[in-house]
């Protein structure tokens, strides 16, 4: 098989089960998590390798299963440079921050839990940048917002790690669920949620009068999940997480998805002038505030959270150019800032790691300590500030000369190559404060541990990441240029303009902003104290306060909501429910005008029926009349419930006759079960204006759904029965239609409920053990608690009433029967025999227990489903044959009796556990426990 | 002769019906209610087997076995609550 037909979900989805795989190791050896992590890495980028040479050759890869095309749901993967190079980036770095983790993380720190979280992370990013299906690739979004809360709580005892995780959640959350509304609008322009469709048809979208709402839903993804203003503020308070997360949550991961999407949506979305002032506006608004804000942290990891908000905002604001050079500095700047910044990062957590604090008021003079790590961190920010012959230095390069050939456009647009010289500047100062306060400037000050060099695999990553900053820095052609070719190829859809990777364009305007920025921003950072003294003497807006305030009010919000309409009444909640109903459906009454009746001749009315209906309309009305006498209304329910299997049987459909019957008796034992802890009568607890209103929309639902039945009844109407009768015996050996559907047509539906019905079953024997009330009312107690005269008739039923199961089940596949109605059978027989008996009598001779029915009754039915797939068909497709038995005669044996077989045993269990533990409820609890 | 006649009993079957359910309205005693019911179920068995003679179908007569053998579990259980207020003891 060739691999490049499916290699991409795989890549996709291994780091998923490496996430068990590592939960689960780490119970054995708590560093056996990490090499399983390293070692399922390694493997996707493995997978990934032989895609490359087609895909540097121009090609796209596209692999695509079909799941739910309906709602255009597909199965699908797409690699093309752009997703190539964020794969290599998310696979490569992710690789380095476990290597890094592993000796990072403290022995107290549970490792399985933290690569579990981050291969989930690692597998829900590969999945945003390699899907074809836009609708898949929210779900993994979606997966990065919840793994990354996750591992932003990792110290999940810190409070500050738990706020932050869930600004970070609330935050990227919201932005998902614009995300899907984006989609969508996308999709209903394009009439396709594959990316290759939306991607081809540019022009339809940006010309459509969806446009701006489609743009500003996803741009709103976009920005809060790449940390834009006025979004930004969630990622300093990520900030908690130890630091390899962030490490890679905020350098090649998390934030760059973001920005991966206006890659990604570039042909789609970009030119047009909302693109320009919302992707602009925003980016340049972040850029300069981050760049600003870094400066004055004294926290390490503040520094570097400020700085990554800066250069996010740089590369969205060359987004928001919209030019194809600009997108090229803006793929060029996302390479490089991945480099760089994980390199800090890592640094940063080395740092904290050996002294103890991230405080730079005390961290000063570490050169000397550790010369390696300084040397290293020495590069990083020098590529960061943007200092020649480092790859930082390109790209910036490459974005002033982005925006002084944007300002010429406009005569306000001055004022852009202006801006971004000042942020120029802070950058630089901030970047030299970085390294001059921490490897320079004096002695540390009272660090909690003497500083030391770090182990020499933490180190490392640092080493590789730093060496790529050089190598693409000192010779673009020869790194970066083949990749960063195909990705911006990918990104544009469209062959990319000439662009020179050269670091000397000769003196320009671009280098003499640098050259200014360089300038400026060293004086700025000597000149620092008294501008720190001068921002700290203000008050700043603090968003985390006003995120809470929001968050707050919001709760309140939602709480005094939701205390208007649900105030714990059953009552009030069905109330609620008929009135929205009702007036749903007057709505429909009313705006269409087609007849209220068909023209369907009515059946003759004849005596019998007319009787029947007059009985079950009195009884209805009594059980309403007599509510407040619960026995005698019970008794009258029994009425209407018989009543309405005698119309089941006269409308020929015997299977809901059958069911009705048996149901009806289990439902008297039950009531009569719980009524013993109740009351014998109901308290008046309604007044007169309340009542009024319940009867209104009583009798107002009861005419509307009269007229709805009314209205289906009288005219012509197929329906999908139609396809089930033509088919029952072709496709499912059986004259019962109810019973083929039941087994076959529908069986995964029918496996669904049993399985409902078995938890149910076990849950009311689980919650109600050990428990012990007391009867509410007191009786007038016989003493004879088992008659003789009941005890002897019941055992004489209880083989006659097995029979009629047993008769009732096996030819329930033809005629009226089957496993559902021969397991109530059977549990009525059984529940007699605890009746007139007793439970401890029947359980010393029953011994059977109920939970092993229960668990046969779902491995039987599930077992004959997979059987059908052993032998190649659809999970549950029924086979069938007929055969001759020498006394029976000819018998058709279907597969699917072994299924019903399952329903059966299930039915029989749980109704007798459930009923069997309600009547124990009265007994002391020294009786034998169990069924 | 056969159709008329099995009208005729339908047709008091049904009138027995009214008449069982009438004892079940007026009660007084909870006993009598309880036993009006089981002789719904009674009626019903034979409403059942004369509508399934009359229109020659067995499937009326599943239904007519389903009461006779489960109908009078709902009777038992009723009697034994009045008794002993525990029916599963």
């Amino acid at each position: 098989m060739n691999l490049l037909a499916f290699n991409l979900p795989i890549v996709v989805l291994l780091p998923f089960i490496a996430a068990a795989a590592a939960a689960y190791s780490a119970k054995f050896n708590r560093l056996a998590a990490a090499w399983v992590s390293g070692i399922a890495t390694i493997i996707s980028l493995a997978l990934l390798i032989p895609a490359a040479a087609a895909i540097f050759g121009g090609e796209t890869i596209i692999q695509n299963w079909n799941w739910l095309h309906q709602a255009g749901l597909q199965f699908a993967f797409r690699l093309d440079g752009l997703a190539m190079l964020f794969s290599f980036l998310i696979l490569i770095i992710g690789l380095l921050v476990i290597i890094y983790a592993r000796w990072y993380l403290a022995a107290k720190d549970s490792m399985g839990r933290f690569f579990a979280y981050l291969m989930m992370f690692m597998g829900s990013m590969l999945g945003i940048v390699m899907s074809e299906n836009l609708i898949q690739l929210v779900v993994f979004w979606e997966l990065t917002s919840i793994t990354s809360f996750l591992l932003i709580s990792y110290w999940q005892h810190r409070k500050d790690a738990r706020e932050g995780a869930r600004m970070a959640l609330a935050i990227t959350g919201a932005g998902g669920l614009a995300l899907l509304g984006g989609v969508i609008l996308l999709g209903h322009i394009v009439g396709s949620y594959q990316l290759s469709d939306v991607l081809a048809s540019g022009d339809l979208i940006r010309n459509h009068e969806l446009y701006l709402p489609t743009l500003i839903l996803i741009l709103l993804a976009v920005f809060t999940k790449s940390a834009q203003f006025p979004f930004h503020f969630w990622l300093p308070h990520a900030m908690a997480a130890p630091t390899p997360v962030s490490a890679y949550l905020h350098s090649a991961t998390m934030v760059k998805a973001g920005i991966f999407l206006l890659a990604r949506f570039f042909p789609a979305l970009s030119g047009t002038d909302a693109w320009m002032w919302l992707v602009g506006g925003a980016g340049m608004a972040t850029l300069l505030i981050g760049a600003y804000t870094a400066l004055f942290k004294h926290d390490l990891k503040g520094l570097l959270a400020y700085s990554t908000i800066s250069h996010l905002g740089l590369i969205t604001l060359l987004f928001g150019f919209s030019s194809q050079f600009a997108t090229v500095a803006a793929i060029f700047h996302i390479i490089n800032h991945a480099t760089f910044k994980a390199s800090l990062f890592m640094v940063a957590g080395i740092i904290d790691h050996e002294t103890g604090s991230r405080d730079m008021r005390k961290l000063n003079g570490l050169l000397k300590y550790m010369p390696h790590t300084a040397a290293l961190a020495i590069i990083a920010s020098l590529a960061m500030a943007g200092v020649p012959l480092l790859n930082g230095f390109l790209s910036k390069e490459m974005f002033f000369a982005e925006a002084v050939s944007f300002s010429q456009g406009n005569s306000f647009a001055w004022i852009i190559p202006v801006l971004v010289t000042i942020a120029g500047v802070f950058s630089v100062a901030y970047s030299l404060r970085f390294v001059h306060d921490v490897f320079f400037n004096g002695e540390p000050i009272d660090l909690p541990r003497t500083p030391h060099e770090p182990p020499r695999f933490m180190k490392i990553p640092v080493d590789l990441l730093v060496i790529v900053c050089l190598a693409v820095g000192i010779l673009p052609m020869y790194t970066v240029a083949p990749i960063l070719d195909i990705a911006v190829t990918a990104s544009l859809q469209s062959t990319p303009p000439e662009y020179s990777l050269a670091l000397w364009h000769g003196v320009n305007l671009p280098l003499i902003m640098s050259a200014i920025a360089l300038g400026v921003g060293a004086l700025v950072y000597f000149r620092r104290k008294p501008l720190i003294a001068n921002y700290e003497r203000h008050e700043h807006i603090n968003a985390k306060q006003y995120f809470q305030k929001i968050l707050a009010a919001v709760i309140r919000f939602s709480e005094w909501l939701s205390a208007r309409f649900d105030k714990g009444s059953l009552q009030n909640a069905a109330a609620w429910t008929l009135f929205a109903t009702l007036v749903i459906s007057a709505y429909g009454f009313i705006s269409f005008n087609s007849p209220l009746l068909g023209d369907r001749t009515l059946l003759p009315m004849e005596p019998v029926s007319m009787i029947a209906a007059a009985v079950i309309i009195v009884a209805s009305i009594l059980t309403l009349a007599w509510h407040r006498q619960r026995l005698q209304s019970l008794i009258v329910i029994g009425v209407v419930g018989l009543i309405t299997s005698l119309v089941f049987v006269k409308f020929s459909a015997p299977d809901l006759a059958l069911t009705q019957l048996s149901v009806e008796v289990v439902t008297i034992v039950l009531l009569l079960l719980a009524l013993y802890f109740l009351p014998q009568t109901t308290p008046k607890e309604t007044g007169m204006s309340r009542l009024g209103r319940d009867a209104l929309l009583a009798i107002a639902s009861g005419i509307g759904v009269f007229l709805f039945t009314m209205m289906v009844l009288s005219r012509d109407f197929s329906s999908i029965s139609e396809y089930f009768l033509a088919n029952s015996v072709p496709g499912g050996g059986g004259t019962n239609v109810v019973n083929v559907i039941l087994v076959d047509f529908r069986g995964f539906d029918t496996l669904g409920e049993i399985i409902v019905l078995a938890l149910a079953g076990l849950g009311i024997y689980a919650m109600l053990q050990g428990l012990h009330i007391n009867p509410h009312s007191r009786f007038r107690i016989n003493a004879d608690a088992h008659p003789v005269i009941l005890q002897t008739f019941s055992r004489l039923m209880l083989p006659l009433m097995l029979l009629v199961a047993v008769f009732i089940f096996l030819r329930g596949h033809n005629l009226p029967g089957g496993g559902f109605i021969a397991g109530l059978i059977a549990s009525v027989a059984l529940i007699v025999v605890y009746l007139s008996n007793g439970i401890e009598w029947t359980q010393s001779r029953l011994r059977v227990d109920m939970h092993m029915v229960i668990g046969f009754g779902l491995l039987i039915a599930t077992t004959t489903g997979l059987a059908a797939m052993l032998v190649g068909y659809p999970f549950l497709t029924s086979a069938f044959s007929h055969i001759h038995w020498p006394v029976v005669g000819d018998f058709e044996l279907a597969s699917a009796i072994a299924f019903d077989l399952g329903v059966f045993l299930v039915v029989v269990g749980s109704s007798v556990i459930s009923l069997v533990q309600l009547g124990q409820l009265s007994h002391k609890p020294e009786n034998p426990e169990g069924v | 002769m056969l159709e008329i006649s099995l009208q005729i009993a339908l047709l008091l079957v049904s009138i027995a019906l009214i008449m069982s359910f009438y004892r079940l309205y007026v009660g007084p005693s909870a006993p009598d209610r309880i036993l009006a019911l089981d002789t719904l179920y009674v009626n019903t068995i034979g409403l059942l087997v004369i509508a399934g003679i009359l229109l020659d179908s067995a499937l009326f007569f599943e239904a007519a076995l389903l009461i006779a053998v489960m109908g009078f579990v709902g009777t038992v259980a009723l009697s034994k609550y009045l008794l002993r207020g525990d029916i599963m003891e």
